[in-house]
């Protein structure tokens, strides 16, 4: 398979890029949700719109009301979200909670897929406990509590956690707390009783919660696949969410960068557009060949994931990995750049400073997934 | 089966039957290496069997068409047989610049003539080509050169010299840029052919940092050269005056060429072998060192897909013309890279120049190498301004 888009999906990306220039964008809603100060972080008419669009339900099989679609194609979508900052559920519920929904069983299936194709429910996940990604270690505990669980414990960097109508949580139902084994996935709704949601706005705006459990009672029927085989199904969702905030980031490191490329050719000081200067130059080719590059890498590790390869997961963490760090350099080069007004509010470029920053953590920053290709390398 | 499956089951077999097991091993000396030529000598038999296998087939030049030498392989099966043979680590059959960069030149700009003579000679490995472009005082700014050729009707007397000519002491034939108009700088220059045998031309290595001389200064004293060899194989490429044309081109493919030396699916990361090189001396490696593996190989290995892109774009048309500047510029920082990593990974073992543990200081010499990956078919410099003009389109760059 050839490394860059086949028609059916240059013309999904001609469809992304247009939708989201014209509904998703910066002042339409990152902006305006924010200046509003809104408690969700995001707009559900939009939301209803990707729905229509068939977005949500990429990557949920036909058979299930969805698409069909493989990572490249949701990645299309993810990276028209990060050019344009839009702020929406898509990466939590259509990439993390839809893979998560697709190992569940049938009964599980049709009672939440519906509204998650459709654009009438939105999905949280809660896997991290501390404050860096650290999903080997999972200590939020299930226990069997007649027919089903009682769940303690506390999770945080919960995306959408308070606006959310069901969260996916990864619980601990045997074992040790480092433990491969022994975790469950659960369909949690969000006001089930013992939750308590201590909602944050984060750097980029976005709304997040630390999530506490006490005592949380759930039917057996909440477990999404087996209990204690749920760590394959999270290494599923990793892999898929890790590739999609990847693909975001490609789209965030393209936006600033393009905007700062335009910038350069307008802006004039000691008589000259300061883009003449080589000392930019220089600067602004390195970026491009960085942001190039990660790009190729993420639809490396997208068609990979598709076709079911071994090398998928190494090849999402280089991903991951890499557009981190030339998305952070795009950031970094563009508000320099810019020089006094990228400090400003008022210009769009400190917004993907601050966005590239809450992505490149989620789901493991450029050093964990370093460390990752490391160790998946053998050392 | 579809028929590129077929075709990968064949290729399969195919290189099973042929390629000898001593030419699955990594390319460890400059022997190993083979190159052709009149003066050619193959290390042993099996770099000899290997080579004839793979001539007879057209595989030391897959994608060129038959009648010149090639296997006419289309591009997808051109990229079938070089995944199965990085599969099974096989070394190249032959290399050469007239692989890399004359028979390319030539496939776009040659004569029929040419083609016939020229391409047929290289894929056959029977002449070795070398290429004169740098001057002394013309490197990156090589549009400046002043070798001259002086018209004297059916042939021109060039007197010049040229430098970094790649194995010139080897080499059987050169191709060479020489001014023939000193009015006009770009509509000046024709790329001629000739004997490095002929009267008035001679060579000097140049001892480089590394101890190693792969490059020559080469002297034009009166050389005569024809510019016919007979019908339709003109002495040169392309039309006289316009062989810049033909050296912008060919730069492109060079700089594709240098490129690729970063890539490589099989070498790109580097992490594990150094950790088990460590062991080999006893040592671990440094946390820090491994953090700077680490990010190396994620560099490398997206890199890696990077050339893949590259070349799956390039195959269809697609991807910006500009693009093998940037292939080059990375490419090549990431090769100095990565053996800054394997010096620092060597410890005081790759200090060694002279010694058989490091088989006569290959760590050592082959990292001053690639200090000159950056500098050579272009500097990074310069690749960072084409990408500023042509792909960024920044003003006045």
């Amino acid at each position: 398979m050839p490394l860059f888009h086949d028609d059916d999906q240059a013309m999904l990306a001609d469809t992304a890029t247009s939708f989201m220039a014209e509904e998703g964008n910066i002042a339409k809603h990152l902006r305006h949700w924010r200046d509003r100060d809104c408690k969700d972080g995001f707009g559900h008419g939009l939301w209803k719109q990707m729905a229509e669009m068939g977005f949500t339900g990429m990557l949920v099989s036909e058979d299930d009301g969805g698409l069909g679609m493989g990572h490249v194609e949701a990645g299309i979508v993810l990276e028209q979200i990060g050019r344009n900052l839009t702020p929406s559920p898509f990466l939590t519920s259509s990439v993390l909670a839809a893979t998560a929904l697709n190992h569940a069983s049938s009964d599980l299936k049709g009672r939440y897929l519906p509204g998650l194709v459709e654009g009438d429910s939105v999905f949280a996940v809660a896997i991290d406990e501390t404050a860096k990604h650290r999903p080997d270690r999972i200590t939020c505990k299930a226990e069997k509590s007649g027919n089903g669980f009682k769940l303690n414990g506390a999770k945080s960097f919960v995306i959408h956690g308070a606006s959310a109508d069901m969260l996916v949580v990864a619980a601990r139902t045997s074992g040790a707390d480092d433990d491969e084994d022994g975790i469950t996935l659960f369909a949690v709704p969000k006001d089930a009783s013992g939750m308590s949601h201590d909602a944050v706005r984060l750097v980029d705006s976005a709304m997040a919660t630390h999530t506490r459990f006490d005592g949380v009672e759930l039917d057996g029927d909440a477990v999404i696949g087996e209990v204690d085989g749920g760590r394959a199904i999270l290494n599923a969702m990793l892999n898929a969410g890790r590739i999609g905030a990847a693909a975001e980031g490609v789209g965030v490191a393209s936006g600033a960068m393009d905007m700062t490329i335009d910038y350069i050719k307008q802006r004039k000081q000691f008589g000259r557009l300061i883009g003449e200067f080589q000392a930019l130059q220089h600067r602004a080719a390195h970026l491009y060949s960085e942001v190039e590059i990660a790009r190729a890498a993420t639809i490396k590790a997208q068609q990979l994931l598709d076709g079911g390869s071994e090398r998928a997961e190494l090849m999402i963490s280089v991903a991951k990995a890499k557009v981190a760090k030339a998305a952070g350099l795009a950031v970094k080069e563009g508000v320099q750049m810019h020089g006094g007004i990228g400090m400003t509010d008022e210009y769009d470029i400190g917004l993907y400073m601050k966005r590239d920053r809450a992505l490149a953590e989620f789901l493991g920053d450029a050093y964990f997934h370093a460390n990752r290709v490391a160790q998946l390398s053998g050392y | 089966m579809s028929d590129l499956e077929q075709f990968r089951s064949e290729t399969r077999s195919w290189l099973e039957a042929n390629c000898p097991p001593e030419m699955r091993e990594p390319v460890r000396d400059d022997d190993d290496t083979y190159w052709g030529g009149r003066n050619a000598t193959f290390k042993n038999d099996a770099q000899k069997a290997w080579f004839e296998a793979c001539r007879d087939k057209g595989y030391t030049v897959p994608s060129w068409p038959k009648e010149y030498g090639g296997a006419g392989l289309a591009p997808a099966e051109a990229k079938v047989l070089r995944e199965e043979m990085s599969r099974i680590n096989a070394r190249p059959p032959l290399s050469s610049f007239g692989i890399w960069m004359l028979g390319p030149a030539l496939l776009q700009f040659g004569t029929e003539g040419q083609k016939q003579r020229f391409l047929n000679e290289i894929a056959r490995g029977e002449i070795r080509w070398c290429q004169g472009y740098s001057e002394p005082g013309s490197g990156s700014d090589l549009v400046s050169m002043q070798t001259f050729g002086e018209d004297k009707g059916d042939h021109w007397v060039v007197n010049g010299q040229k430098i970094w000519t790649s194995y010139a002491n080897h080499a059987d034939w050169i191709f060479c840029l020489v001014r023939t108009n000193k009015e006009d700088k770009y509509h000046g220059i024709t790329f001629m052919l000739f004997d490095m045998t002929s009267e008035g031309v001679s060579t000097k290595p140049i001892l480089l940092i590394s101890g190693n001389s792969p490059f020559c200064e080469t002297f034009m004293d009166d050389v005569k050269v024809p510019k016919s060899y007979g019908e339709d194989v003109p002495g040169y490429v392309g039309t006289i005056n316009r062989g810049w044309d033909v050296a912008k081109y060919l730069l492109g493919h060079e700089r594709e060429m240098i490129s690729g030396m970063g890539g490589g699916d099989r070498t790109a990361a580097i992490g594990a072998a150094m950790q088990r090189q460590a062991g080999k001396t006893g040592d671990e490696l440094d946390p820090l060192l491994r953090a700077d593996l680490a990010m190396f190989d994620v560099d490398a290995l997206a890199f890696t897909a990077m050339s893949e892109k590259f070349m799956d774009e390039m195959k269809a048309g697609k991807g910006h013309p500009a693009q093998p500047n940037m292939m080059k510029y990375v490419g090549t920082e990431l090769n100095k890279r990565r053996h800054e990593l394997m010096m620092s990974t060597g410890g005081t073992q790759a200090l060694e120049w002279e010694s058989e543990t490091t088989g006569g200081g290959k760590p050592s010499r082959n990292w001053l190498r690639t200090k000159a990956n950056s500098i050579e078919g272009g500097t990074s410099e310069v690749m960072l301004n084409v990408i500023s003009k042509r792909i960024l389109e920044l003003p006045g760059a």
